[in-house]
């Protein structure tokens, strides 16, 4: 069973929407019962780290979530949900994170022309070269040695794909990134 | 590098697409899915979707067929008309719609902005204005805001709302010229250029699109980050390929391959 893991962290309508034209059932979950007994979870995400793992604590998800990411089953972060696998973040003023992955997650600088959040499409290099994903967001993760997809913006190149192992967590929505976006979910499907 | 959007706009009166010239003369062009699923297909970056009739109806906005267009691509959607307060906000975004659009009921509620960025995000939230040329002292930009499908002046600046709106926490901004709306004679590149200068987050050109040329010039002298299509694209006049294949050939980040 597929576990999508509900911690008040946004829209989970797309990312169901995307598993259920794979022909994937889902389950949408707080429950930390569900989440042990999945097969696979996803991690999604939508807002600030701050908050997120403020809930993720007040209901109880925090140390399921930690157990499934390090379980060496398969486990995919999608935006927010990749960047609070991260150790820190500057958003809401400095929260310390899940620390799966050694780095930070820093704001994008000021550069003009460059505007903040950044919205659309961008392309990223490492095994997704030559596609295009759907990005949303205003911080990035740094690059790690997990780090296998890099995208850059603001004079910045950031971790747009990590794995480590069976665990895939990407700064872009593959659910809103069209058939490029489907692919990659039928390749962490397949992981 | 990020590329630069192309967003056709549906406008739905009664469950099916519209398009008119300033809000008259509609013409029924086909069902809102069917056609998101084929602009999607054919290259489309994101789709919005403005629900036109429903401010006036005062009903609220078409759920069902949010949920419809949210299960059939899988690209992302704004959702703009009939949305008068938060819960109305979430319905859509539980919906699978993406992005919110406000307009009128920001002007007259501009805390709308702060509360729906606080509860679902600032990427969530775009804010729609449409601006038309003024000679109103109060509009030193020289373009004022209306509202309720241009019927009404609202006495406020252009740039200046658009600023106030992003400090709120608009997360992106459209600007649809009154003066361009259905000309097909190019977007309004003065007001559009502006308020990407004024904001720190991502304008939208709308209104006037008629020729590919039209998105270049938009991306080049105007700044604009992304740029909406409709009645180009609704007759077939151009397809969004031949549209981003100029795009490309004159240099402007696109996204080709989907």
């Amino acid at each position: 069973m597929l576990a999508i893991v509900d911690y008040k962290a946004g829209n989970l309508t797309s990312v169901r929407n995307a598993f259920a034209a794979l022909g994937v059932e889902t389950a949408v979950t707080r429950d930390p019962a569900v989440l042990a007994a999945a097969d696979r979870v996803v991690f999604p995400g939508v807002g600030a780290a701050g908050s997120a793992m403020a809930n993720l604590r007040a209901l109880g998800l925090e140390d399921a979530v930690r157990t499934a990411a390090g379980s060496g089953r398969p486990f995919l972060g999608i935006c927010l949900g990749m960047q609070i696998l991260f150790s820190h973040s500057e958003e809401d003023g400095g929260v310390d994170t899940l620390g799966i992955l050694g780095g930070q997650v820093r704001r994008f600088p000021d550069v003009p022309g460059f505007k903040v959040p950044a919205i659309g499409w961008n392309s990223v290099d490492g095994p997704c070269a030559g596609r295009e994903f759907y990005f949303v967001h205003s911080y990035y993760a740094e690059l790690v040695p997990e780090t296998v997809g890099r995208t850059e913006y603001a004079g910045t190149t950031f971790t747009a794909m990590v794995k480590k192992g069976r665990l895939w967590a990407c700064q872009f929505h593959p659910e809103k990134s069209g058939r490029v976006g489907l692919e990659l979910l039928k390749e962490w499907l397949a992981c | 590098m990020l590329t630069k959007r192309v967003i056709p706009c549906l406008d739905v009166r009664a469950g099916r697409v519209t398009k008119g010239v300033k809000f008259e003369n509609n013409v029924d062009l086909g069902d809102p899915v069917d056609m998101a699923v084929a602009y999607s297909d054919g290259g489309a970056d994101e789709l919005v979707f403005y629900d036109i009739t429903a401010s006036a109806e005062g009903r609220p906005i078409d759920i069902g067929m949010v949920e419809a267009v949210a299960k059939a691509v899988r690209i992302p959607f704004a959702v703009g008309g009939g949305i008068s307060c938060i819960s109305d906000m979430e319905r859509v975004i539980l919906a699978g719609a993406e992005k919110i659009s406000v307009n009128s009921l920001a002007v007259k509620n501009p805390q709308i902005i702060a509360d729906g960025a606080k509860a679902f995000g600032r990427q969530c939230i775009v804010l729609g204005m449409d601006p038309v040329k003024s000679d109103n002292p109060n509009c030193p930009s020289g373009y004022e805001i209306t509202t309720r499908g241009f019927r009404e002046f609202t006495g406020m600046d252009a740039v200046e709302w658009a600023k106030r709106a992003a400090d709120l926490g608009a997360g992106e901004i459209v600007v649809n010229s009154v003066d361009a709306d259905g000309t097909r004679a190019g977007f309004e590149l003065d007001i559009t250029g502006r308020i990407a200068r004024a904001v720190n987050v991502p304008v939208v050109a709308s209104g006037g699109a008629g020729k590919p040329e039209h998105l270049v010039t938009v991306f080049e002298k105007a700044q604009a980050d992304a740029a909406i299509v409709a009645g180009m694209v609704h007759t077939g006049a151009y397809t969004i390929a031949q549209i981003k294949d100029v795009m490309h050939a004159a240099g402007v980040p696109t996204r080709m391959t989907w």
